[in-house]
């Protein structure tokens, strides 16, 4: 069976070969495999070096000191532990937090949970393009705002904050920020040497590294202290406890290495390709390009086929893997919260699909996708009631619909 | 997820698609559904005077669980006189595609859109 086309590199990317390659050297007999936490021998100490070399890789993508990288489970966990690590150790300073409703939902719903706690929560509108307006964020700001959470790059939309503004706010008002960075480490160059950012999240899985990976930036200059989500012996200086996964350390590390490495090269070849991609739609009708078309990642392109529904052009390119705002399978029916906060109609957010490509995309891969999406979105616009009375004038807004 | 069979067969050959001239007499035209929701479908009959169903076509914006339920009815529905039609349960477009459970609001609007076509043609009569 011929395999689909891997198109959704922001839902993950396989791992590259050269970091399995390594991690493979870190779990069996004739490998290290140690504890990185045995002080007292040789093996212990093995693993520990490799964890010391993964920590400095990854640091230096970022422009961290390696004493600032605490490991954790994946960028879930690393936002858990930024937001309520900060929401527990500063309650007394103030119970306000800022955040955007387009975050992921690992924000999102741990914001949800201080909530519940007895915190407050302000989740900003972005504008229409995904992006936040410096101004809005500004007012936003209370005495007793302790903290701001907002991503670096949108997972769907794949816009990028203005992080350095953003910061320097928080700074000036001494609000901690905290910023989602899963989407973009390894796309878009970040200096936290020189960014005013506190804490920042980063997943292995979204750059060719394993899944079930992370690690929290956690500052040191200004010194930000947290409140620990997980307790045990005390690893990551008390942080984050549990035995160091050294083999998924390692390829977090080698992955962190290799897009430090090769990431102005390979931005440049996904750029072309994503171009490419836009224009081979760009003559036909009725498409929307959702999200600030300059001010984003190179290998997202969230666009919809207006009049045609996601869920059945997802079907209908299924020899291409993509994913949809479309929420037709949830109970819910709710089309994707993202792209309802930039105001999206709902049919709109309905008919959308997100291209993500990555390291192995080719242009023959693009050229397939154009070739295909081109060829059913024709097929449901001759099938969609729709597409009908678009083409007899009728204005959609204006229609009494029998909502279900 | 992945998709049954027969939704697939549908899907990707769906029967009676087209229009209906809805301003005929003895053709009746359901339209259920909001873009808002995601789905909309456009059912319609053509009868002839002893009140069989001799035509049906339709047209859905949806998924594909959504094109299929209604490429189904229009299948079943032809034939059948109004009041037969009338009788179709969305149980049956379930059972018949095996839709799993976040799919049954498909055939139940697929049932409401040969309601509709039923009432638009019963109020044209009346």
């Amino acid at each position: 069976m011929l395999t689909p086309t891997y198109m959704d590199y922001s839902a993950t990317t396989p791992v590259d070969k050269r970091v399995a390659e390594k991690m493979a050297k870190y779990l069996t007999m004739d490998g290290d495999f140690g504890n990185p936490a045995s002080r007292s021998h040789y093996y212990g100490w093995q693993a520990e070096k490799a964890v010391d070399e993964a920590r400095s890789q990854v640091a230096s993508l970022v422009g961290a000191d390696p004493r600032e990288i605490v490991w954790t489970s994946g960028a879930t966990e690393s936002n858990n532990l930024a937001i309520k690590g900060i929401a527990n150790f500063y309650h007394k300073r103030g119970k306000h937090i800022i955040t955007l409703k387009t975050e992921h939902k690992a924000v999102l719903d741990t914001c949800r949970q201080l909530e519940r706690e007895g915190f407050e929560v302000t989740y900003l509108e972005p504008l229409s393009n995904g992006l936040l307006d410096i101004n809005v964020f500004k007012d936003a700001i209370r005495e007793d705002t302790i903290l701001a959470s907002i991503m670096h790059v949108n997972n769907e939309i794949g816009v990028i904050q203005d992080i350095q503004s953003i910061g320097d706010i928080c700074r000036e008002h001494k609000v901690f920020f905290h910023v989602d960075a899963a989407q973009s480490a390894g796309k878009v160059s970040i200096d936290l040497a020189s960014l005013p950012v506190d804490l920042m999240s980063f997943s292995a899985h979204k750059i060719y590294g394993p899944k079930g990976m992370g690690a929290l930036y956690v500052s040191r200059k200004p010194r930000v202290r947290l409140e620990a989500q997980i307790h045990g012996g005390g690893h990551e200086r008390g942080m984050r406890s549990g035995t160091l996964a050294t083999h998924q350390i390692v390829g977090m590390g080698e992955a962190f290495a290799i897009a430090k490495a090769e990431m102005l090269e390979e931005g440049k070849k996904i750029k072309q390709l994503r171009e490419r991609l836009l224009e081979g739609f760009s003559d036909m009708e009725e498409v929307v390009i959702n999200g600030d078309i300059e001010q984003r990642v190179p290998g997202n392109l969230n666009i919809s086929f207006n009049y045609v529904e996601g869920e059945s052009l997802m079907m209908a390119i299924s020899d291409v893997a993509v994913s949809s705002g479309s929420a037709c399978t949830s109970a819910s029916l709710e089309p994707s919260y993202v792209l309802r906060a930039l105001g999206l109609s709902d049919e709109l957010a309905h008919s959308s699909i997100r291209f993500s490509i990555g390291r192995y995309t080719t242009e023959k891969d693009i050229d397939d996708a154009i070739r295909l999406v081109r060829e059913k979105v024709e097929k449901l616009r001759d099938l969609s009631p729709l597409w009908d009375m678009f083409k007899e004038g009728i204005d959609l807004s204006t229609v009494q619909w029998a909502a279900h | 997820m992945a998709y049954g069979k027969k939704v697939l067969d549908h899907y990707e050959n769906p029967r009676n698609v087209g229009v209906l001239d809805k301003d005929a007499s003895n053709v009746g035209t359901g339209m259920v559904g909001a873009p808002a929701c995601g789905d909309v479908m456009r059912l319609q009959i053509q009868v002839d005077d002893k009140g069989v169903i001799e035509d049906a076509k339709f047209k859905t914006y949806g998924c594909g669980s959504a094109i299929a339920s209604s490429s189904l009815l229009t299948e079943w529905v032809k034939g059948k006189t109004v009041d037969e039609a009338s009788e179709i349960k969305n149980t049956e477009i379930v059972e018949e595609l095996e839709l799993p459970p976040v799919k049954i609001h498909c055939s139940v609007l697929a049932e409401d859109a040969i309601k509709a076509a039923i009432n638009d043609l019963k109020s044209k009569a009346g």
